[in-house]
This record gives structure tokens, C-alpha cells and sequence, in this order.
């Protein structure tokens, strides 16, 4: 690791000035937990840091049933998975947060340092995505928003423009009678990056699927949407037929690659197995709620 | 625990008191070789090979060391010449040719990792970013990681002038061509032909067995310091200090008494920390800045660098009556042993068939150079592969003639007198002690229930090692006995041979102060490592105690002015007798030791022992296993480890040892494996990717001891550190066998080869 220099944000406006100043070497500090390792292993130039954990904002968790659930982009994974109300309406992002890295990890790491670092293969994105979050985003040009969905371009790449930063990420509030659910295969039980995860959140009126968000995550450049999933749940009952061809449709977008974590065949058929799994898991919440 | 009736009534022996250094290591106090701190201290750091077979056309350091902060930069050309040999290690040996191009390359870089350069600089950062700044210009060759493939004819060569060392009668090895395989072994005994005519039933098959690497937590380091007066200070993390202080010793071409080495607590070795790597860099480096000069390894550098096990390729051919009488063996295994010779095929060799009595054998055993890190000992080195293919071949014959896999291994278990691989008679040993305690154990007759379940047992073996000890006391007037050690304490080895030398004085364990010194402080003293320590510095212990009790017997005789022979050393520390008036007269330890200084002083003694009578040591592990046929994931529902331990000196420490064997087996069986991309490039070089288990992925490993007592100790101990890494991979293997009807030839079977098995085929 080479010396690089720290800078501490108190307001968002503050923060944006300071990326500016810092340029293309410069890079937002949450947790630390993603980009300290990549200085330290000279895999980024990395002259600068901005810590943004000292401003309020970003540091927020704030939940009602009427705008659903908005998390400050540097909140630390286990204020998240702590959460009695992300507990209760939204357990597929209480399941993938309580799951990266370890104790010690989870009281740096945050949603938005997750998002940000682009991993076809984290564990929140998946969950995020099914849940049809949004990211709020601030940089010299103001503030917008774009659908987490639509964020992550590439490994490692997201659709950030220069200077800019996610400020929090918005979940709205689940329909009635809906159910999410979130699962990965590691080849061990924790400490372990995903071979293969996905998440599922649904909808149902009786036994019949009115919506559906099916995601895979490490089986393609990035964690993708499962369009054909949702076609072949959508409108229909849900039996083991249909729950079926929601897994082959999974298999079918996957698009993966053989490498020491897994290989091809493997990561298609555990998109089908973890898609099946979730689409079960999620309309079982679904009928208790 | 399964005691043997005749086990005598000890003291301390057998009890669990708190370890001298606990509290040291619990609070964070403990010095670690990270912990050294001295004066003008630099910092050194290693540029290694992006390459796994190249030639080094030139290395340009002009750019580095111009930049600032930057003391010094040396290559293996620093270093005096160094000529074949061979160089004792303690487990194993090296050619100090060999050595020294593997701590820094000679013209060649031979793996991914290879250290090239070594720099030091005034901190780390600056020593990091010059190594940036080395140019080297590299010559691609063409490389060869198989162990199958490099065997063969026309496999890329790794040294032009190596050929192969042949040990093996009647063999057809070529000795005089290019080659890479090093060395072919054999051992024999009966006749072959005539025992597989007896068989009923043959069964050949084929394995591979991955590398894996001893995971310790921490990294090797190395801090030296070259003083002006020409004397060299080591402070290190290793297993041997003595062997440390011998092999920088040759490899900087200096008497062993230039050196002295401080060896630091050490966290974690497993065999792996034996070989020098960072210790001779550091030196030199000091050498030429005349400073101090710290160095450490990052995980990946560990990974890349420091000795795995071989990757290996082995054969198996067995025969057995129909009533289960093994009656015929062929055994052949191939192992990597990384860049330079020296793999742990020897003792593979040795220990492969040692579960059984099998009149007619055969065992071929090739040492093979692979571009690959260069392997170092590891927990019963060389043992789990080869026995992981005998248990599993065993497992098949016991299912193909329809037999209780532990009667199949009752039936042909070894028993005094018999002959090992080699023909030489085993003294006491407790295999069939072993099988009987599994069958009489409650999870060996447990109902196994579910789907996909299954159970497998297997046998693990090793021989265990003597080696040279020593050790010096002191007998202090309150009472207390400093006991000097030579000995890194990996496994509670302080604690073990304080309590046989209170066993052996009758005094409380607590009365003991073991501590460990460095190599100017203390006799010789081999490695800890072959599972010897207990057994050899117990000796230490019992020979030292023995003079002091015929020591304090003379004072006391002295005192009374009668003869030592009116004079008892009593089992209770207590000196009894009659003095020159006929009045009975006794002395408390304590009393008679407050006396010393006043009746002719101190007592001060030092002892070596070298004895060849390690008991030898055998396990048998029961392991249940669940299979989720949807993601080919294993779960380790239930894990009992049985092992004759000779005599547990303390339990806790005992137990520990078989836990960790078991724990680091199962890594093996299941996820652990070096994974290497088409360019030979190591991948996984990190905990994360390279996954050993974490705590939830193990049950609970519930521990059998049967005392079997060696009979070459005074306390019938034989070492405990080692055979239980033996049996995990076979033990898991056969489980799988049992629940979902699929024999795996390859360790570890991971989730992706379950499933490769399973999956219809494409």
C-alpha cells in the first residue's frame, strides 16, 4: 500500500467538492471494507479518500409503511439486518446482509459500499434488486436517482459519473399478501463468496402470482433480472410445475463462466435450484402476510 | 477414555492443569515475530515471479534503489555458492543448492511466487513500492503443474541435470536422462505373483489427491540483525530453532556459532514452518545496510511460496480371500514435490500398507519436480494421501464381499511381532486396540437415519519420530524446578514435560517453570515436529528428574553423614533414612531444597537423550455424512476420532491435537485444494478462496483415547500430533460411498464434483 491521503466529509455538498478536487484517483470511504483492500493490493490508484460516514444523512435508517424503507448508503450491515423493520417487511435484505463477511466486517461494511463496488457476485445486490430499490445519488450536478437494477454495468464498474456517490438506497413498501426471500450456495457454511445467489419477491391473490421479481446474481457480468421468470410465474398458479419453469427460465439467462469458485454446469443448475428455492420460500411469507 | 489395565496410578499424569503460557496468549502479551521491535530497524520485502517457469535474462535494480528510503536490494547472486549436499532438516532434508534457489531464484524462476529480489527500506511502504520499480526481463518456458504430465517423456524440464535417483530393485527406471522424476522407491516383501494368485477378489483403482496447504494463521516472518562484530541474531517463528540456525548457517556460509536464533511464539506450523525462507534474506540484507531488517509474508505470498503438500497420483492393487484375508498388495504413488526434489513420498512409501498385515506386497514411491511451490512437511507428511487410497480400495473390498468394514480391518490389523512394510517386527502397537474401540463406541453403533446419510470408517497410520532433545534444570531453595527447553511449544508441550518431570520428582506441577530459550541457551534440540516432542523432551524430563532425585539423595546422606545407600527418594518428593546416630530423619522436598545453599550448593543438571523407540501410532475415525443432491453440499452430521495415544500426559492438549488433525482433514476431504489457471498461476491464494473450514462447518469431533503404553518411554507415551490428519479424506469418502452409491477417486470432493457425478450427464 502506498501513502494516500484521508479527508472527512460532514455535509453531502462538502463531499462532492472533495471528489472533484481529488479527481479520477479519488474514491469515497463507507466501510472501507472493499476499496482498503483494493489500495492495499495496488488493484486501484487510490490517492485519496473521502470518508462520508460523518455525514447524517448517509448514516440514516429511516422506515414507515408509507414511503417503505430508506437506508443511508454508509450504514453498517448489522444496523441493517438488526433492524426490527427491515426484520418484519423486508427479510430478503435482513438474510443477504447478515450473510457478508463476518462480525467484525459487518460493523464497517454498508448497502451502498456493496452497490458501489459492482461484484457480479455480492451477496445484497440480488436482494436489492428484487426489491426494486432505488439509489439516490449525489455529484456536482445535484442529486438523481436510478434503479438499483440499472446501476451495476460491468464487474467492478457501475453507472457513477465522476464525483458522484450513492447518499442512501429507497425500498418502497411491499404490497399486501407479498413474500421475498433471498439464498446463495457457498461451498461453506459462512466467510465465503457466492458460487451462485438469487431473490425473489412476489405477489399473490389466492394461489395465483400477480407479481414478480426474480434476480441470479455470479452467474453473469453482472447480477441480472430473470424477465423469463417473471413471465412464467406471473398470471399463473403457483405449483411445482410453474415453480419449475421459473428455474429453468434462471438456468436459461444464466450466462456464467468456469473459475475456481465454480463451474458452468454447476452455476446453471444452481440457478435453477436457488430459484426454485426462493420463489417457495417467498410465497410461503407471502400467504402468512 | 479405554485404559489399560495395567496403566500405573500417576500424579500429575493424566490431569488437566492450566498451561504456563496461557495467560500470556489469551491477553495478547505473548511476543510473536511480528511483535519484534529493535532499534534502526528497516523493513524488507520480496518481489516474486508473475511467471511459473521462466529464465531470468536480467534483473535491473537501479530504479529502486534510487528511490528514497531504499537501503539495499540482493538476489540469490548475493549469496556464497553453494554446492550439492544435504542439509538435515529435522522432518525431512534439503539440498542446500536447492535451498538457497528457492529462497531467492537462481536463473531460473520455477512457480508462481518464486521469490526473486529481496529489498529493505526504511518502512514497508517504501520497500513495497520499489519492488515496483525492479525490472526483470523474463524468458517464458513452458511449464507443467500434473504430476501425471510430468512424468512424462517429453514434459517441459524443470533442471537440466537432474535424473533420477533409483531405489528400487529389479526396476526399469531410467537413471541417466533428463527427467523430472527425481527419485523412484521401493519397498517389498513375499511374492506378488503368488499372493494375487491366492486372491479370491482383486480390486485395482486410481486416484489424485489435490495440494493443500498447512493454513497456519500466522505468516512466516524474520527479523535479523548482522552485527558489526560479525555475530548474527535471528528472531523467527519457527518450529526449529536449531534447525533455522543450521540452515542460515550454510546458506550464508558462516559457523553456527556466528548465529544465534530467538525463536519467537509461534502461531501455528504443522510441519510447514521447518524450511527457511525469509531468515537468510533478512540477514543478508542486514549484512550490507548494518541495520536490523524485519521481513514478513503476506497470506497470498504464503500461499504462493511456503510449502503445501504434494498433489499426488496414486495407484492401488489389492487382493483378499473370500473370508476377508488381505493376502496381496501393489501400491504406486506419484507426488509433486514442487520446483526441487524432496517430497514426502518416502514416508508415504512406509506408511501406505502399515494398517495391515499383508504377507506379499509391493510399493513404488516417485518423487516428481512440478512448477509448483516447493513442498514441505505437513502433519504426518506423505501419510494421509497414500493411506486415503489404501482405506478406500479396503472399503471397496469389504462392500464386494459383503463384510462389516471394521471386521475386514480387524481381521488383517497388525500385531507385535508382525512385520511392517519393510520386514521389521512392530514393537506393542495398538491397531487392534483402535478397531476395538470403534466397534464398542456409541456413534459406531448408532442408527444412521435420513435420506442421503451415510457412514464411512477408516485407519490412519504414522510412525512417529525420536530425534535428539535437551534440556536443563535448576533447583531452586523454595522448592521450584526452572526447566529450560529447547523445544517450540506448538501443542502445550511446556506443559507436558513439566508435568513428566513433576511425575517424575513426586512434586506438584505447578512447582515446575518450564521455559523455552534460544539456541545459545540450550543443548541441540531437534524440531517440533514428527509428534516427538512430548515423547523425546519426556525422556529429557524423566532423566533429569532421576539425577536430581539421586542428587538431593546424596545431600540428604550427606547431611545425615550416613551413605546414599541408608537414603530413600520417596514417590512423594519426600527424603527418608537414618542419620549417623540411628534416628530416623526425613526431609520434605521443599526442606531439603531450602537446605542447598548452605550445604554445598545448588543443583544444576543437563541431559540429551536420542532414543529410536517411538511408538508408533494408529486412529480409526467414524465419520456420518448428509448429501444435498440438489447442490452436491456435504454436511459432517457426526465425527468420532478413536486413537491409541500410548498415555495421555494431559487430555485436554491430547484431545486438542486429534480435534485439529480432524478438523484439518476434513478440509482435505471436502473443500481445500491449490487452484491453478492455464497459465499456472495460483488463484486462490487467499483464506478466502483457498477454504479450510470454518467452525460451523464441523461438528463437534468427539475423541476416543485408548492408552496403549509405549513401551519405549517411562511413561508409555507415544506422539499424538500426527496420524489424526491420516484417516479424514478415506473416512469421508467411504461416507459418501454409503449415502449416495458414488465412489470418489479425487480429494476433496467438492459441491462441483458431487454434482458432476450426479447431474445427468450432458
Amino acid at each position: 500500500m502506498q501513502a494516500l491521503r484521508y479527508a472527512r466529509a460532514t455535509s453531502i455538498d462538502e463531499a462532492v467538492r472533495m471528489l472533484r478536487e481529488g479527481g479520477e484517483t479519488a474514491r469515497v470511504l463507507a466501510g472501507g471494507t472493499d476499496v482498503i483492500v483494493q489500495a492495499r493490493e495496488r488493484r486501484r490508484v487510490i490517492d485519496l479518500f473521502v470518508d462520508i460516514k460523518h455525514i447524517p444523512e448517509v448514516m440514516a435508517l429511516e422506515y414507515d409503511p408509507q414511503h417503505g424503507l430508506r437506508v443511508g448508503a454508509a450504514v453498517p450491515l448489522y444496523r441493517v439486518y438488526g433492524d426490527a423493520n427491515v426484520q418484519r417487511v423486508y427479510p430478503a435484505l435482513r438474510a443477504a446482509a447478515h450473510v457478508i463477511g463476518g462480525k467484525a466486517i459487518q460493523g464497517r461494511a454498508s448497502l451502498g459500499g456493496n452497490l458501489s463496488n459492482a461484484s457480479p457476485a455480492a451477496d445484497s445486490i440480488p436482494a436489492m434488486m428484487a426489491l426494486d430499490g432505488v439509489a439516490e445519488i449525489a455529484g456536482p450536478n445535484g442529486r438523481r436517482e436510478m434503479r438499483v437494477d440499472e446501476f451495476c454495468t460491468g464487474p467492478g464498474r457501475n453507472a457513477l459519473q465522476p464525483g458522484e456517490f450513492i447518499v442512501a438506497l429507497r425500498f418502497p413498501q411491499p404490497a399486501p399478501h407479498s413474500g421475498q426471500a433471498w439464498e446463495r450456495f457457498i461451498p461453506r457454511n459462512e466467510m465465503d463468496i457466492a458460487v451462485v445467489n438469487a431473490a425473489c419477491a412476489l405477489t399473490l391473490a389466492g394461489d395465483t402470482v400477480t407479481a414478480a421479481r426474480v434476480t441470479i446474481g455470479a452467474v453473469a457480468p453482472t447480477t441480472i433480472m430473470v424477465p423469463a421468470a417473471v413471465e412464467a410465474l406471473v398470471g399463473r398458479r403457483l405449483t411445482d410445475d410453474t415453480i419449475a419453469a421459473a428455474g429453468t427460465a434462471a438456468k436459461d439467462a444464466a450466462t456464467p463462466i468456469d473459475d475456481m469458485r465454480g463451474t458452468v454446469r454447476q452455476r446453471k443448475h444452481l440457478a435453477d435450484v436457488l430459484v426454485q428455492r426462493v420463489v417457495r420460500a417467498a410465497a410461503e411469507r407471502a400467504r402468512g402476510n | 477414555m479405554v485404559a489399560t489395565p495395567q496403566k500405573p496410578a500417576y500424579k500429575v499424569i493424566g490431569t488437566r492443569p492450566v498451561r504456563p503460557d496461557g495467560v500470556d496468549k489469551v491477553t495478547g502479551r505473548a511476543a510473536y515475530g511480528a511483535d519484534v521491535v529493535l532499534e534502526g530497524m528497516l523493513f524488507g520485502s520480496i518481489l516474486r515471479s508473475p511467471h511459473a517457469h521462466a529464465r531470468i535474462k536480467r534483473i535491473d535494480t537501479s530504479k529502486a534503489l534510487a528511490l528514497p528510503g531504499v537501503k539495499a536490494i540482493i538476489t540469490n547472486a548475493d549469496f556464497p555458492t553453494q554446492e550439492s549436499g544435504t542439509l538435515d532438516l529435522g522432518e525431512g532434508s534439503a539440498n542446500p543448492k536447492w535451498l538457497v534457489d528457492n529462497v531467492l531464484a537462481g536463473d531460473k524462476v520455477l512457480y508462481h511466487g518464486h521469490a526473486v529480489a529481496a529489498v529493505a527500506a526504511v518502512d514497508w511502504h517504501t520497500a513495497e513500492e520499489a519492488l515496483g520499480l525492479i525490472d526483470v526481463e523474463y524468458e517464458l518456458l513452458p511449464f507443467v503443474i500434473d504430476v501425471r504430465e510430468a512424468m512424462l517423456a517429453a514434459a517441459p524440464i524443470l533442471h537440466h541435470d537432474l535424473r533420477t535417483n533409483v531405489r528400487a530393485r529389479n526396476a526399469d527406471t531410467p537413471k541417466d536422462r533428463e527427467t523430472n522424476i527425481a527419485m523412484h522407491m521401493r519397498v517389498e516383501k513375499g511374492d506378488l505373483d503368488a499372493g494375487f494368485a491366492e486372491a479370491d477378489i482383486v480390486i485395482e483403482r486410481e486416484f489424485t489427491t489435490s495440494q493443500f496447504h498447512q493454513g497456519y494463521i500466522e505468516p512466516q516472518n524474520g527479523t535479523a540483525h548482522w552485527n558489526h562484530d560479525g555475530q548474527i541474531t535471528v528472531w523467527t517463528s519457527t518450529q526449529g530453532a536449531f534447525s533455522v540456525r543450521d540452515q542460515v548457517a550454510t546458506l550464508l556460509g558462516q559457523p553456527v556459532a556466528k548465529i544465534k536464533v530467538v525463536p519467537m511464539e509461534i502461531g501455528g506450523g504443522f510441519g510447514g514452518k521447518i524450511p527457511v525462507y525469509l531468515e537468510p534474506v533478512a540477514a543478508l540484507l542486514s549484512k550490507k545496510t548494518g541495520h536490523p531488517v524485519k521481513m514478513w509474508m503476506s497470506r497470498e505470498a504464503v500461499f504462493q511460496a511456503t510449502g503445501p503438500t504434494s498433489a499426488t497420483w496414486d495407484r492401488v492393487k489389492i487382493g483378499a480371500k473370500r473370508d476377508g484375508t488381505l493376502v496381496a498388495a501393489d501400491v504406486s504413488l506419484c507426488f509433486a514435490a514442487g520446483a526441487y526434489p524432496g517430497s514426502a513420498v518416502g514416508a508415504g512409501v512406509l506408511c501406505a500398507l502399515a494398517p495391515y498385515a499383508i504377507p506379499n506386497q509391493r510399493i513404488d514411491g516417485f518423487d516428481v519436480v512440478t512448477n509448483t511451490p516447493k513442498t514441505a512437511a505437513y502433519r504426518a507428511p506423505g501419510a494421509p494421501a497414500a493411506e486415503y487410497a489404501v482405506e478406500a480400495v479396503v472399503d471397496e473390498i469389504a462392500r464386494a464381499l459383503d463384510m462389516d468394514p471394521l471386521d475386514l480391518r480387524l481381521k488383517n490389523a497388525p500385531d507385535e511381532g508382525d512385520t511392517n512394510s519393510s520386514g521389521a517386527p512392530w514393537p506393542r502397537i495398538g491397531a487392534k486396540a483402535v478397531i476395538t474401540a470403534i466397534k464398542e463406541s456409541a456413534h459406531y453403533n448408532s442408527e444412521i437415519q435420513g435420506e442421503d446419510v451415510g457412514r464411512g470408517i477408516a485407519l490412519g497410520f504414522w510412525f512417529n519420530g525420536g530425534m535428539e532433545s535437551s534440556s536443563s534444570v535448576a533447583v531452586n531453595p523454595d522448592g521450584s524446578v526452572s526447566l529450560i527447553l529447547g523445544s517450540t511449544d506448538i501443542g502445550g508441550t511446556r506443559a507436558s514435560l513439566a508435568m513428566q518431570l513433576a511425575e517424575t520428582l513426586g512434586v506438584p506441577y505447578e512447582a515446575i517453570k518450564p521455559q523455552v530459550v534460544d539456541t545459545d541457551s540450550v543443548g541441540y534440540t531437534a524440531v517440533t515436529g514428527g509428534s516427538r516432542t512430548t515423547f523425546a523432551g519426556g525422556w529429557v524430563a524423566y532423566d533429569l528428574g532421576q539425577e536430581i532425585r539421586k542428587r538431593l539423595t546424596e545431600r540428604a546422606a550427606r547431611i545425615w553423614g550416613v551413605d546414599v545407600s541408608a537414603v530413600t527418594y520417596n514417590d512423594d518428593a519426600t527424603i527418608t533414612g537414618t542419620d549417623k546416630d540411628g534416628k530416623a530423619q526425613r526431609f520434605t522436598f521443599e526442606e531439603i531444597c531450602r537446605r542447598l545453599p548452605s550445604t554445598g550448593g545448588h543443583i544444576a543438571v543437563s541431559a540429551m537423550s536420542r532414543r529410536n523407540t517411538a511408538g508408533p501410532a494408529y486412529a480409526g475415525h467414524i465419520a456420518d455424512v448428509k448429501v444435498d443432491r440438489e447442490t452436491g453440499k456435504v454436511t459432517v452430521l457426526r465425527y468420532t476420532a478413536v486413537q491409541d495415544v500410548g498415555t495421555a500426559i494431559h487430555p485436554s492438549y491430547v484431545e486438542g491435537q486429534i480435534q485439529g488433525g480432524a478438523a484439518q482433514g476434513i478440509g482435505m476431504a471436502l473443500q481445500e485444494e491449490y487452484w491453478y489457471d492455464d497459465q499456472g498461476h495460483l488463484r486462490n491464494g487467499s483464506f478466502l478462496d483457498y477454504r479450510m473450514p470454518v467452525a460451523n462447518d464441523l461438528p463437534p469431533i468427539e475423541v476416543i483415547l485408548v492408552e496403549v503404553p509405549n513401551p519405549g518411554h517411562p511413561f508409555g507415551v507415544r506422539g499424538v500430533g500426527e496420524v489424526p490428519i491420516v484417516p479424514p479424506q478415506a473416512a469421508i469418502r467411504n461416507a459418501l460411498r454409503d449415502a449416495i452409491g458414488v465412489n470418489f477417486y479425487h480429494t476433496p470432493v467438492t459441491p462441483t464434483r458431487i454434482l458432476d457425478e450426479l447431474l445427468p450427464r450432458a
